[in-house]
């Protein structure tokens, strides 16, 4: 530790040439600090238990077995069997493809709206007061309940639920984007480009976007571990996506009703919830720490 | 001043959302088996025939002196519905409030003292994990380990302050514990940053030099300044504790405000619903004005202007 600054820098010009560089040397940096590598690792294990599901459960997730019903776990039924007779193992599996389809189609939702409101707010004033007290009254409603209710008058199916999880979450991005905006604004390197004669088009994309990109993808992986988190509660309140397909939340929902005789119908799933979120929330925290230091979790 | 055009805007969505419906907002609410006369009459109560700034201004009038609309199920008044519904909720709000602050800031100050240790990683770690755990799960959880294995506590229901205090305790330890772990996570986190910021401070090590017990500076100095992020987030967290309240009386079947939402999902009664939102939403708004103002009182430097 005496000597950290040189061994940084030489590692940042090193890589500074070509944006391949940079991911590679981010990459790098994360696989040495513990907290990203124990959330990575946890976060891949999830991610391949899902994408393996076919493969690594032998039963289907979706045949009923009345003779098999509320079976605690054992040997053939890994993580017991819920109150239809359906083999848990496959449907906890099964469900972490849609849980984390969710996740992550309301990450990429968020980046993308926020990221383009951020930027009309960053550039023009007067969309900026208009826009920015919409976001508050956003803001002002409690995310879950907002997502509730417009689960609720929506109707189910996986792209309203994503939406009606996104559209609370989106303001956290509109602010940290263009935050990002206002202050490169003022920076005399984008000043000169703009005395330069540079258009807009270009300052945008050569200065504000690279730079709006670390922040994006620190908000993006918290989004993505909350989105997973509201899918699993909007589901227990019954205001998720249709049982047709198991998500992890709708898995515990249906085992609600048995939750005294047969505890691990929720105990089990939650579990997978808990581990996710956790992953990406450290993943999260490591990247914060590393490409943003300067901003403060956003709420 | 700055909450009179916030409040405007969560009207105006809170509004809107009768009218996201994909489909004739009315026919939804009359549900599957409706009747087209039962649906008309639900059009005409709900004023959707009219245009709709007329519906909006009308709406805007009545929700002002009071008048949050009748409930679709009972077609009792929401206002009423949701007061009926106000003690539990606030109970087990003022006791989580209560139990995430004392718990959080202890552990906040104890790893920003001994940042960079084991303890310290230990602590936020659990703390990162707080955040994570699906509410429900903590409750089921404590339901099965305190309630039915060693029977210390009561498992779901609530009892009221006239019943005694041991009863209303009793009832709302478990559900308390359950709504506040994500609160105090969150409030603990940020008490470790900003007393990790103050720490660096040069007062703080003129504190030490001059023989003060560490317990004092931690406490007297570094906990006093690194008040204000503190504070804001028990604020900003608020809104986490409302979304919390809907599950965890769901969770312990506790008669509050939380499960009045659920039952109004289950039965599209949207008033009821919109009703919950506005006043929520009011609710956070209010105590955040309250954060605010609070802040002079920490930090006789901040000053309004007016």
């Amino acid at each position: 530790m005496r000597n950290p600054p040189r061994a940084f820098r030489t590692e940042t010009q090193a890589s500074a040439g070509k944006p391949a560089g940079v991911v590679a040397a981010t990459l790098s940096r994360l696989w040495r600090n513990p907290t990203a590598c124990f959330g990575g690792t946890l976060l891949a294990l999830l991610a391949a238990s899902a994408v393996l599901a076919p493969l690594l459960a032998q039963h289907d997730p979706l045949a009923l077995v009345p003779a098999e019903r509320l079976r605690a776990p054992s040997h053939e039924h890994l993580f017991g069997t819920d109150m239809l007779g359906r083999d848990l193992y496959a449907r906890v599996l099964h469900g972490g493809r849609l849980s984390l389809t969710v996740g992550i189609l309301t990450a990429v939702i968020c980046s993308l709206v926020g990221l383009a409101i951020g930027l009309v707010a960053g550039f023009s004033r007067l969309a900026d007061a208009l826009i920015m007290r919409v976001m508050d009254g956003i803001m002002a409603i409690p995310g879950i309940l907002l997502a509730i209710a417009l689960a609720t008058i929506v109707g189910g199916g996986v792209s309203t639920i994503v939406l009606a999880i996104a559209v609370p979450e989106v303001p956290v991005v509109v602010r940290v984007v263009r935050g990002v905006v206002l202050t490169l604004r003022e920076q005399t390197y984008v000043e000169a480009a703009r005395s330069l004669g540079t258009r807009p088009g270009r300052i945008l994309l050569r200065h504000i976007l690279p730079n709006s990109l670390a922040p994006l993808i620190v908000q993006a992986t918290y989004i993505c571990g909350l989105a997973i988190l509201i899918e699993a509660y909007l589901s227990f309140l019954g205001a998720g996506i249709p049982p047709e397909f198991p998500s992890w939340g709708n898995i515990m929902a249906e085992g609600r009703g048995f939750v005294l005789i047969a505890e691990w119908i929720i105990l089990i799933p939650g579990a997978f919830v808990a581990a996710t979120v956790l992953s990406l929330n450290l993943l999260g925290d490591a990247l914060r720490d590393m490409l943003d230091p300067r901003t403060r979790r956003a709420l | 001043m700055a909450t009179i055009p916030v409040m405007g805007v969560v009207a105006i969505i809170v509004f809107g959302l009768i009218h996201i419906s994909p489909t004739d907002p009315a026919a939804v609410i009359a549900g599957d088996y409706a009747t087209p006369a039962h649906v008309e009459e639900i059009r005409q109560q709900l004023q959707l025939d009219r245009p709709i700034h007329e519906q909006f201004l009308t709406w805007v009038g009545h929700v002002l002196s009071g008048d949050l609309g009748d409930s679709i199920f009972s077609e009792r008044p929401v206002l009423q519905l949701i007061l009926a519904r106000l003690e539990p909720t606030v109970s087990l709000a003022l006791m989580t409030i209560l139990v995430a602050v004392v718990i959080a800031v202890p552990i906040g100050v104890v790893a920003a003292w001994q940042a960079r240790t084991v303890l310290d990683r230990a602590l936020m770690l659990l703390a990162t994990l707080g955040i994570s755990v699906p509410a429900f799960w903590i409750g089921y959880l404590l339901i099965f380990s305190v309630a039915l294995d060693l029977g210390w506590l009561p498992v779901q229901g609530y009892a009221s302050l006239s019943e005694g205090l041991w009863p209303f305790l009793s009832h709302l330890i478990l559900p308390s514990i359950t709504l506040g772990t994500a609160y105090a996570a969150l409030i603990a986190r940020i008490t470790r940053a900003s007393m990790l910021e103050v720490m660096g401070q040069d007062y703080i090590r003129t504190a030490r030099a001059k023989g003060l017990p560490m317990r004092k500076v931690l406490i007297g100095h570094a906990l006093r300044a690194a008040a204000i992020p503190i504070v804001t987030v028990i604020g900003l967290g608020f809104a986490l504790l409302i979304g919390g309240v809907v599950i965890t009386e769901s969770v312990f079947a506790i008669p509050g405000i939380g499960r009045l939402t659920v039952d109004s999902i289950q039965r599209k009664d949207i008033p009821v619903i919109q009703g919950v939102l506005l006043v929520f939403s009011a609710v956070y708004v209010v105590v955040n004005l309250l954060v605010d103002l609070l802040y002079t009182l920490l930090d006789p430097r901040i000053r309004y202007a007016g």
